[in-house]
């Protein structure tokens, strides 16, 4: 097949389901570590940012209302998927970031991990973070962790598949629904992993993905007032502390981590019910219990 | 139909004021590594007594390099603090709280007239509630590793809080008893018109030879607070408006300094026609009255099933005919004094927008209020439409809005309409609406079959724009540890 010309794909935008062009038109070169065009991406606009967040809204109160049990068999029929396109992902990671292939097949691996440690923890971590209190009265009482609502995600450019992976699944098993903006220097991963989500019967709007210009879309993510929080990591100190002061907008929950290089492969760390924690919200419920 | 025994004047009360003496100091400084110090300021402030709109005492008005003095106060006692044996820690809280106990008639009866809240509810609710939140806390000292587990739990550092004047010195606890127990030095800040019982409780710490350095307490007003919010410190905690707690967040943003807001609430409170409607109304009254409406958490949406409208009505027409407004030092007020001019213009102001905006008032108490002293009668307002103001603002005053529904779709949507979301009740005899309701509710408490209860071992804090963090229980000292 020497000399055959290679069919070049346009990756898609993934909003409530489907697979939108940017409204914008806008697009986006990806080349290889060897200078070679690989694809194009499309650059989201703010405008399809707002479509995701509402896309995520629809999603929310079916995905949060679903048994704990079935939201972690949709993380792990996530696992399966992006177990099944683990070659095609190594390819990608291995051809745009230095280190290789073995490096490459690292990542993969461990983001296949992590959701299935995530699709464990789904009808879990409310037995761990939760609790009933024993008041000095006659009460029933008891603390329910509840989701926060919809979770901008701001990914890294370092490990691109692995550090979106972590951040959304800890999100994404307590009920909340996502929109994601990936890596903007390595946005394959983040376009195909829209091709897993689509496959993996996450419900349409419960996972939005977005590729583009990730300090422009962040800062937008930041303002927006039907953002309810924010995961972030790897991103430099004015993206932080635009998500940081988004809280002053709405009260959004902003928890951007410091984590680099090896800290994702932590597991101690990123497979904790802490990671979780963030994204949730603690309901009290009192009852009388005497009559 | 509600029917009610008409004794006219017969049956009057006669006055029962608390008369055992307390005594107050002319003036307070500013408490700092163990002592009251002089304000570097020389600014001085008086406290007024909103009954009588006499001054009691004048409090220092802390600066930035009085702020400065106590953070640095609080950041030479945090090895120590933090390094004691933590058994030693707890054996200090117990031991505030004991004498928090021992003292609390006269701390009681020093809220009521620095505050202006009605003595029966400074004695039975503040005082007892603020010891407890250092007895619970005391004991979580030397268990911190077992509360989150598979971590090791460490102190965050030195904290700076903020709280307001509704419930000041079982404010002062819920923050400083959870702070101390996890090993961080604290500054705290009481609001300008109430810090007379966070200073007495400084002379606790005295009493109980506390290390000098560990609370350090700043008086003072807004320029103070934040003074202390940009200070060297690692934790700020804020119990306010969210107004004021949206500033912090954007001031707070980039500095790595850990942030918990405890803010407003316009609390929904839902009764279905299959409630027992007598002690429904109970709920109600205490939903709202309770502490002249100054609660963050005071059901002041009250949503009523149609069928079920008019005998509600009836019945709170004659509950708040039997309310008590008057002297907070007298053991049957039910409603004592605003707590200051301020909010006392801000409470008429939305009497008089409720009444422009169309909705009906409905003012059935009969008290006669003292010539001198900032009052205003428990009041409710009929025919509120949601986009009303009263439907949709915090008044933080005995001002209840009403409204009808018909469907529990309805009180629901109507209930979560808007951005707070602190807390919420519910009255119905069926437990599995019970539940379904109190799923849906976005609030961090739902009291079900009954409202405002508090206890130190249950978290307290809001969804949305109530803000973040929780208060009290395990999930409360989350707030005040690093976890490595």
């Amino acid at each position: 097949m020497a000399g055959r010309l290679r069919v070049l794909k346009t990756y898609k935008l993934y909003i409530n389901g489907d697979f939108p062009r940017s409204e914008s038109g806008r697009t986006s070169k990806v080349l290889g570590s060897d200078g070679k065009l690989l694809a194009h991406v499309c650059k989201a606009s703010r405008k399809d940012l707002r479509d995701a967040v509402s896309a995520a809204h629809s999603g929310l109160s079916g995905w949060a209302a679903r048994t704990a049990y079935n939201r972690g068999q949709v993380l792990y029929r996530m696992a399966e998927m992006l177990e099944g396109k683990s070659a095609e992902f190594s390819d990608i990671l291995s051809t745009t970031i230095s280190g290789g292939r073995r490096r490459a097949e690292r990542e993969v691996g461990r983001a296949i991990e992590r959701l299935v440690c995530f699709a464990g923890w789904s009808d879990k971590y409310s037995q761990v973070l939760g609790c009933n209190n024993p008041v000095a009265g006659p009460f029933y009482n008891f603390t329910v962790p509840e989701p926060t609502g919809v979770i901008g995600i701001v990914a890294p450019d370092e490990q691109p598949l692995l550090g979106l992976v972590s951040l959304i699944a800890p999100v994404l098993c307590a009920g909340n629904s996502v929109v994601a903006i990936g890596s903007d220097q390595h946005p394959l991963a983040t376009a195909v992993m829209g091709e897993v989500c689509a496959t993996s019967d996450v419900p349409a709007g419960v996972i939005n993905l977005l590729t583009g210009d990730r300090q422009e879309l962040a800062g937008i993510l930041a303002d927006h007032r039907e953002v309810q929080g924010i995961h972030a990591a790897g991103v430099d100190t004015d993206t932080r502390i635009a998500l940081e002061a988004g809280a002053g907008e709405n009260m959004k929950r902003v928890t951007v981590r410091n984590i680099t290089g090896k800290g994702w492969y932590d597991d101690r760390d990123c497979h904790s019910p802490y990671w979780i924690e963030p994204f949730i919200e603690y309901k009290t419920i009192w009852h009388p219990s005497a009559c | 139909m509600a029917q009610s025994l008409q004794f006219e004047h017969k049956w009057d009360y006669a006055p029962a004021p608390e008369k055992i003496p307390v005594q107050i100091d002319d003036r307070y400084g500013l408490f700092i590594n163990g002592r009251f110090i002089e304000p570097a300021s020389d600014k001085w402030a008086d406290s007024i007594n909103p009954a009588t709109e006499q001054s009691l005492f004048k409090f220092a008005v802390a600066d930035q390099s009085d702020v400065e003095t106590a953070v640095a106060a609080a950041r030479k006692a945090l090895p120590g603090w933090s390094g004691l044996p933590a058994q030693e820690r707890a054996k200090y809280l117990f031991r505030i709280a004991r004498r928090i106990q021992e003292r609390s008639r006269e701390l009681a009866i020093l809220e009521s007239m620095d505050g202006g809240k009605p003595i029966k509810e400074s004695r039975d609710i503040d005082l007892p509630e603020a010891a407890k939140h250092f007895f619970y806390h005391a004991g979580w000292a030397d268990k911190l590793d077992y509360a989150f587990p598979g971590r090791k739990a460490g102190p965050v550092g030195v904290c700076g809080q903020i709280i307001p004047w509704n419930f000041p010195l079982l404010m002062a606890a819920w923050k400083i008893a959870p702070a101390l127990a996890c090993g961080n030095t604290v500054v705290l800040k009481p609001a300008e018109t109430t810090s007379l019982t966070a200073l007495r409780l400084a002379e606790i710490f005295q009493e109980v030879e506390l290390p000098p350095g560990v609370v350090n307490i700043v008086t003072g007003a807004g320029q103070t607070g934040s003074a202390l919010a940009t200070a060297d410190i690692n934790k700020l905690a804020f119990t306010g408006s969210t107004q004021v707690g949206k500033l912090l967040a954007r001031q707070l943003a980039g500095t790595g300094k850990r942030l918990t807001l405890e803010l407003g609430g316009k609390s929904p409170h839902i009764i279905f026609d299959d409630a027992s409607i007598d002690q429904a109304v109970e709920g109600i009254i205490s939903g709202i009255y309770f502490n002249q409406g100054h609660v963050c958490c005071a059901g002041s949406r009250l949503f009523v099933q149609e069928s079920i409208m008019s005998e509600v009505l009836a019945k709170l027409d004659i509950r708040l005919a039997s309310l008590r407004v008057g002297d907070p030092l007298d053991k049957n007020t039910d409603l004592g004094a605003i707590n200051s001019r301020q909010q006392l213009d801000k409470i008429n102001e939305y009497r008089k927008i409720g009444v422009e905006e169309g909705a009906s008032l409905h003012q059935p108490s009969t008290s006669e209020l003292p010539d001198k002293g900032y009052w205003s009668q428990p009041c409710y307002f009929a025919d509120v439409q949601p986009a009303h103001r009263l439907a949709r603002d915090e008044i933080f005053g005995p001002v209840l809005a009403v409204m009808s529904f018909r469907t529990p779709e309805e009180a629901l949507s109507r209930a979560n309409n808007t951005p707070f979301g602190l807390a919420a009740g519910i009255w119905t005899d069926k437990g599995s609406k019970i539940f379904d309701i109190a799923a849906k509710l976005k609030a961090g408490v739902v009291w079900c079959n009954t409202y405002n209860q508090f206890d130190a071992s249950s978290p307290f804090g809001g969804f949305r724009e109530s803000g973040f963090g929780r208060e009290g229980g395990r999930q409360g000292l989350r707030a005040y540890l690093e976890l490595s």
